[in-house]
């Protein structure tokens, strides 16, 4: 069974159809990149998805479960887990503090019953390990203690990912990764991405211009043009189409 | 008069109870496009936003054209021909594309009045820009707001353009069309100075360098000698590894 799907997925606004019909289906194991050129509605697509915006008609689906009507906050807790690009980071708290919260947020445990130290105590010594568990695996439980806001870039980056972790998502999605960041900060979140795709589990969605960076992680390309899709296949099948050369990548153009 | 159409030497910079730029010392070469390079938080945005006078020099002086520019305010600054597209682009979300291009057209009052030929050669470079022309801003995506916010900064000429990453959420396509538009523009004599993230973007179009790291220029020189020195590529822009 397909994990994530979209189908007949539209939206409109006013007289512009940002969002054409689109059904397509994401399977766990698998790095889908997304490309096309700019106002193609490779954003708006992922902000259908996570419910930031309301479909004009269509359905969003998780394991067969329709979302469509689901708000961000309960998509988010049924598995699609949206990298923000920072703005959904406690600047002021720790990072253990940050990947607890997310953590606590997936559990049912005793800080939702009511009072009780000793429950709460081991309770939070509970969450405590999980969140160092999930630094562990980002490599960074050597800054469990630094405030997010004195974090470098990239580190905040990579932070936004173990949040994701923490609440247990089953699809992740980027939206330009590496925006804003320089040729030696770019790998850290990255390999990353690399090590979540080796969880076979795991639904990965790309929105990514770097080519280089497209054809290193992507085992399937999906192009979105005037907001409908109008190609999908394996990298090479897909970068070497004329409307990904044309249209995307602007070859034929320069060639004439 | 120097070489330089902007020099910066030793430019503290304080933003409240932080100290983020440590001296620094930058020549801008008239006519030439200079590329600065750099970590995030190496202090690239600040000093772009220090030349402009958004953030006050505590200490240290930014001279343009020869003439000591550190305590003039933002548009006073502007005034000079000076044109800046910010790192949040600064789009008026609310104003049509066409009202954008306007407010920035110091020459022009109507939409009519816009150089015509310079326009068309801007819907060439970025077609999103005349097809929504008449939309609101606010409507465009992120890659195309940052079309516009380049496009307003070249409606009219400019002695110096000082650009946060030009290249940020652009198709390669387009990256390639913006690429071409500021080898025109450095061969009208413009000069221009660039943030940049992407070095093959960089590489292609630098003639000057500026690597920063920690509030100061660590290396100052020619983007041909970098582009050719890979052991130098790997010390200065490999640091935050």
């Amino acid at each position: 069974m397909s994990l994530l799907a979209t189908r007949d997925l539209t939206i409109r606004f006013g007289g512009h159809v940002a969002v054409n019909n689109v059904t397509c289906a994401f399977e766990p194991g698998t790095l889908t990149a997304i490309v096309g050129p700019n106002g193609a509605g490779k954003t708006t697509y992922f902000n259908l998805i996570s419910g930031q915006l309301k479909a004009t008609s269509g359905t969003v689906s998780l394991d067969g479960r329709d979302l469509s009507g689901q708000s961000p906050s309960a998509r988010t807790r049924a598995g699609l887990g949206r990298a923000f690009q920072l703005t959904n980071l406690f600047p002021n708290l720790s990072v253990l503090e940050n990947v607890r919260l997310a953590v606590q947020a997936t559990r049912d445990g005793p800080h939702r019953r009511g009072l009780n130290l000793w429950s709460i105590w081991s309770d939070h010594a509970a969450l405590t390990d999980r969140a160092l568990e999930i630094l562990n695996t980002v490599s960074m439980a050597d800054r469990r203690d630094a405030a997010v806001a004195s974090l470098p870039h990239g580190d905040q980056r990579k932070l936004e990912v173990a949040l994701l972790m923490a609440l247990e998502s089953k699809v992740f999605m980027f939206d330009e990764p590496t925006a804003g960041m320089n040729a030696a900060e770019a790998p850290v979140i990255l390999n990353l991405i690399r090590q979540l795709k080796n969880d076979k589990t795991k639904t990965i969605l790309l929105v990514e211009h770097k080519m280089d960076v497209v054809r290193e992680l992507a085992d399937r390309i999906i192009v979105l043009h005037n907001g409908t899709l109008v190609a999908d296949g394996d990298p090479a099948t897909v970068i070497a189409s004329p409307v990904v050369q044309e249209a995307y990548l602007g070859v034929a153009k320069e060639a004439a | 008069m120097s070489d330089n159409l902007l020099e910066m030497s030793g430019v503290h910079t304080h933003i409240g109870a932080y100290h983020i730029l440590h001296g620094v010392d930058l020549a801008v070469p008239r006519g030439q496009l200079t590329m600065l390079l750099g970590r995030n938080g190496a202090g690239k945005t600040t000093t772009l936003r220090t030349i402009m006078g958004l953030w006050q020099a505590s200490q240290g002086v930014v001279r343009f054209n020869g003439t000591d520019i550190t305590r003039l305010n933002t548009p006073q600054i502007a005034g000079l021909n000076i044109a800046y597209v910010p790192e949040t682009m600064g789009i008026f979300s609310d104003l049509t594309v066409k009202e954008n291009m306007l407010l920035a057209a110091r020459q022009a009052r109507h939409a009519a009045q816009m150089d015509e030929a310079r326009l068309k050669w801007i819907f060439g470079l970025f077609p999103a820009v005349e097809k929504f022309w008449n939309h609101p801003a606010g409507k465009l995506s992120g890659g195309q707001k940052q079309m516009l916010a380049v496009s307003r900064v070249i409606v009219e000429p400019r002695e110096l353009l000082i650009i946060d990453e030009p290249s940020k959420g652009l198709a390669p396509a387009i990256i390639n069309n913006m690429i071409d538009a500021f080898a025109q523009l450095k061969a009208s004599g413009v000069t221009i100075l660039l943030v940049e993230q992407n070095f093959n973007f960089a590489k292609r179009l630098g003639d000057s360098v500026a690597v920063m790291d920690n509030g100061v220029v660590v290396h100052a020189g020619s983007m041909q000698a970098l582009a050719d020195n890979e052991a130098l590529q790997t010390s200065l822009l490999g640091l935050a590894l």
